[in-house]
């Protein structure tokens, strides 16, 4: 095996080169080949990339889905995220541990199938989900998993099994963004005869936002990059999308690339960039094929490539680059850190990545959906634009709608919509409560269902997810803060520690065990969370807690336990365990 | 850093002081001789902004200071209860996050972690103790390393590749599991580690240390047993 590694990182390395940010590459192919990536291919790897050891270890073992254990030859990963939850994941979870004899996190002793928890993947629409290798399922109910497995063990194709497949739930198309497939270069065609400066003062007349979840003006964004000097400037499309129960940008590049690669074409044009790249998740590896084919279309269309439409001046290359499991890679400068073959924890800032991004050079990060929009705006001009929307956010809004709604599916909605609105034209009867933007968002109840979907009222990312009555909202609110301490890339102690801290508060709370003083303790800890965190991920990961405790006191007040004082350090545990060590008999009646 | 020549002028705590631009905040305030507590920084070392024990308010914003590069008329609060409040509370993270007796610790007083927390007037940790489990390496013949003691601050990292030259630490795991790697085993004896190594003298609660020099300094007449921690020296 050790010879096979050798040579299969030898002829990864001579097509890419010898260059340290090609180490997500080589270290994805190893573990196609094999399943896993062996320690003993480590050196291997950092010899051929110039890079140390401990490097390539630190890459590795950074990203949910690379594993320098062994795997089983199929690994199931199972979504575990709260909708997912909510459409019962756990009896799905049931099932494959019959079916397979094992429990999730083992692997079969004939070194058949892994069982692997996985978080949020996009497919809260479809839910439960689940990727088996690189194969998406969706819909998976209990009674399917025994021809599923049936069929791994059967050595079928994994593609032909029940349950494969993704649907792309598009339900409302709006005016901008799925208005239609927009024609190939129609909106370049536009740019020819008009400068730079031109075509970045229409965007930023169109109080473009973006679409990420900051809502930060795209017009300043790319006049920042612009005038950043350097000797190259990248365009850089995040398609991560790993908020909780978002997947807008999975159907955006399912149906609309065309309009995502003319928009990153325009952004490259004013900024004065020539490579551009998507940073997609492993998650939706089975976009890529038909993502690269739309790229071909446009370098045969003469819309992307060496002359864009025959234009000496200008030319514009995208190239795909993928994931390897992480919601943090997400943050743009931690997505920038993993394409240059580092593990995914965000820079500090300033530097912002406009100044000094990608390579060091200046580069825009944006949303799929930011892209998308700003094609229009160059296709139909900044008036038209802002006849959508507030006055402070112009323009629509995908939103992806899960949960508790007869309709899952995305949403082209204008800004200003209210949340009472959303939820008639989705079919959600009764909500309880709705978690907007995702476990990062915040939880509001029925009072405020008049608010609207606005960066001046309720901003959010695109993540719609409806509590039903019913619903134990907290245990939800319970596994958001489980998922940010899971996710945490662990660089700064407030959200490293913190997180897990308040995710033990989270258990106690929701098992009834938490006291009025341990809550009061636990908002503090959310303050120093908040306020030292490096990054977006530990300062919004108190947001379950607080937003749900702002709009739904009754349900803390509901859960407290009423001791005045629990104890948090369980002695019997201990005796036992320190029994065992010392190789006595437990003690009794503990 | 860019150019360092340009002075600029800015007030901590509503003093005024004066710096280079390409210095950061802690290296102005270090110069003019105002303390910031903090953690992971060393003053011979780059700055990586790991425990945020420096944050400060810049302009109504709050960032670390050890990394934030200075600005002029930048207005920074430093020595505020607010802010101690916050940094002792990271300080308590730190403490339950590891295994940290100082009692019967053996180096108790010539420790930045215990010096930092007397300095910032905690008491003892009001979170519950995460009580990992943590591994102790004593493969090597003059190089040894307490897990229990690690506060992940990387110094050892950022100097076995930057000053050593070797990269023999570096990071593995994400999360609450993030843990320093040693090469690819974990095993120092199987690295080209020495006593005299830079990494080996930066480690903050020396959980890597050289061997057989525990009590050479008695108790009670340590570094921090002598005089509170304050602003450090370079090399
Ligand atoms: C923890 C974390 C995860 C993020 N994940 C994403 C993501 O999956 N997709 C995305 O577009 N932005 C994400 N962001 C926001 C990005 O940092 C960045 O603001 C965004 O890509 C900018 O695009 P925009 O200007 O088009 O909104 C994330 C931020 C944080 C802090
Ligand atoms: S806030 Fe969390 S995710 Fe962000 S840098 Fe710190 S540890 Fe990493
Ligand atoms: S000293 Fe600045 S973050 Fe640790």
């Amino acid at each position: 095996m050790v010879q096979e590694q050798e040579a299969l990182i030898e002829r990864i390395v001579h097509d890419l080169g010898p260059d340290g940010t090609h180490v997500m590459d080589v270290a994805r192919a190893v573990s196609k080949r094999f399943g896993y990536i062996p320690n003993s291919a480590i050196p291997t790897i950092a010899r051929h990339l110039q890079l140390s050891p401990v490097e390539v270890r630190d890459m590795i073992t950074f990203y949910g889905h690379l594993s320098t254990d062994p795997l089983g030859t199929t690994v199931v990963r199972l979504c575990n995220a709260v909708v997912e939850n909510m459409m019962g994941a756990g009896e799905v979870a049931a099932a494959f541990e019959r079916e397979t004899g094992i429990r999730f996190g083992e692997t079969t002793s004939d070194g058949e199938i892994s069982l692997r928890y996985t978080a949020c993947m996009g497919l809260s629409d479809q839910a439960p989900s689940a990727l088996i290798n690189d194969v998406p399922f969706t819909g998976i109910h209990p009674e399917l998993v025994q021809e599923i497995v049936r069929g791994i063990r059967a050595g079928l194709n994994l593609t032909t099994l029940p349950g494969s497949g993704v649907r792309h739930n598009l339900k409302k198309p709006g005016e901008i963004i799925f208005r239609r497939s927009m024609e190939h270069g129609a909106a370049i065609d536009k740019l020819l005869g008009v400068s730079r400066e031109e075509a970045l003062e229409e965007i930023k007349r169109s109080g473009m936002r973006g679409a990420g979840g900051a809502g930060f003006p795209a017009g300043k964004k790319w006049e920042l990059c612009k005038n950043a000097s350097g000797d190259k400037h990248y365009v850089i499309c995040n398609a991560d999308e790993g908020e909780p129960g978002t997947f807008k940008d999975r159907v955006l590049l399912a149906y609309n690339a065309h309009q995502v690669f003319e928009g990153m074409t325009i952004a490259a044009y004013v900024v004065g960039a020539t490579e551009g790249i998507v940073y997609l998740r492993d998650e939706y590896d089975y976009l890529r094929g038909h993502l690269e084919r739309v790229l071909e279309e446009r370098r045969e269309k003469g819309v992307l490539g060496d002359t864009i439409r025959s234009y000496q001046k200008f030319s514009f290359d995208i190239r795909i680059e993928v994931g390897a499991g992480s919601y943090v890679v997400g943050e743009e400068s931690a997505l920038i850190e993993s394409l240059e073959g580092k593990r995914a924890a965000p820079r500090e800032r300033p530097p912002f990545p406009v100044q000094r991004g990608y390579l060091s050079q200046p580069t825009i990060v944006s949303n799929v959906e930011t892209f998308t929009s700003a094609a229009a705006v160059i296709e139909r001009g900044a008036e038209w634009f802002r006849s959508f929307g507030t006055d402070k956010s112009p323009g629509t809004k995908l939103l992806s709608v899960s949960g508790d709604v007869q309709q899952p599916g995305v949403y082209e909605i204008e800004y200003g919509t209210t949340i009472r609105t959303v939820l008639h034209l989705v079919g959600a009867r009764n909500a309880q409560a709705v978690q907007i933007g995702g476990a990062s968002g915040r939880c509001l109840s029925s009072g405020g269902f008049e608010r609207r979907i606005a960066f001046e009222d309720v901003p959010t990312g695109g993540s719609f997810i409806v509590f039903g009555p019913g619903r134990d909202v907290l245990e939800y609110m319970r596994q958001f803060i489980e998922f940010f301490a899971e996710e945490s890339c662990g660089w700064c102690t407030p959200c490293r520690v913190g997180t897990t801290l308040l995710s033990r508060f989270m258990d106690r709370l929701v098992a009834g065990e938490a006291t009025r003083g341990d809550l009061d303790r636990a908002i503090e800890m959310c303050d120093t969370i908040r306020n030292a965190s490096r990054c977006g991920l530990g300062i919004t990961a108190p947001n379950p807690l607080l937003t749900s405790l702002e709009s739904m006191p009754e349900l803390y007040e509901r859960r407290l336990s009423a001791e005045s004082y629990a104890p948090q350090f369980d002695l019997g545990a201990e005796l036992r365990a320190g029994a065992a060590a010392a190789n006595r008999p437990a003690p009794q009646g503990m | 850093m860019s150019d360092r020549n340009e002075r600029i002028t800015l007030t901590i705590d509503g003093v005024e002081i004066s710096g280079e631009s390409g210095m950061t905040l802690i290296e102005a305030a270090d110069a003019a001789g105002i303390y910031i507590p903090r953690l992971c920084h060393h003053p011979d070392l780059p700055p990586t902004g790991h425990c945020r024990v420096c944050t400060v308010t810049v302009n109504g914003g709050n960032g670390a200071a050890c990394t934030r590069p200075v600005a002029d008329g930048m207005v920074v609060e430093n020595d505020t209860e607010r802010l101690n409040t916050l940094r002792r509370n990271l300080i308590e993270m730190t403490f339950v996050e590891g295994n940290h007796y100082c009692p019967e610790c053996e180096v108790s007083g010539d420790c930045e972690l215990q010096a930092v927390a007397y300095r910032l007037g905690m008491t003892a940790p009001h979170y519950p103790a995460l009580n990992p489990e943590r591994e102790i390496d004593g493969s090597h013949p003059d190089v040894f390393i307490d897990r229990n003691r690690c506060i992940l601050c990387g110094r050892c990292v950022r100097a076995s590749a930057l000053i050593d030259g070797k990269s023999i630490f570096g990071y593995k795991y994400r999360g609450i599991h993030k843990a320093v790697a040693v090469v690819v085993t974990d095993r120092l004896g199987e690295t080209e580690i020495e006593a005299t190594d830079k990494a080996v003298s930066v480690c903050p609660t020396q959980c890597l240390r050289v061997k057989r020099r525990g009590f050479r300094t008695p108790l009670g007449s340590r570094r921090f047993d002598r005089e509170p921690i304050g602003i450090p020296e370079r090399e």
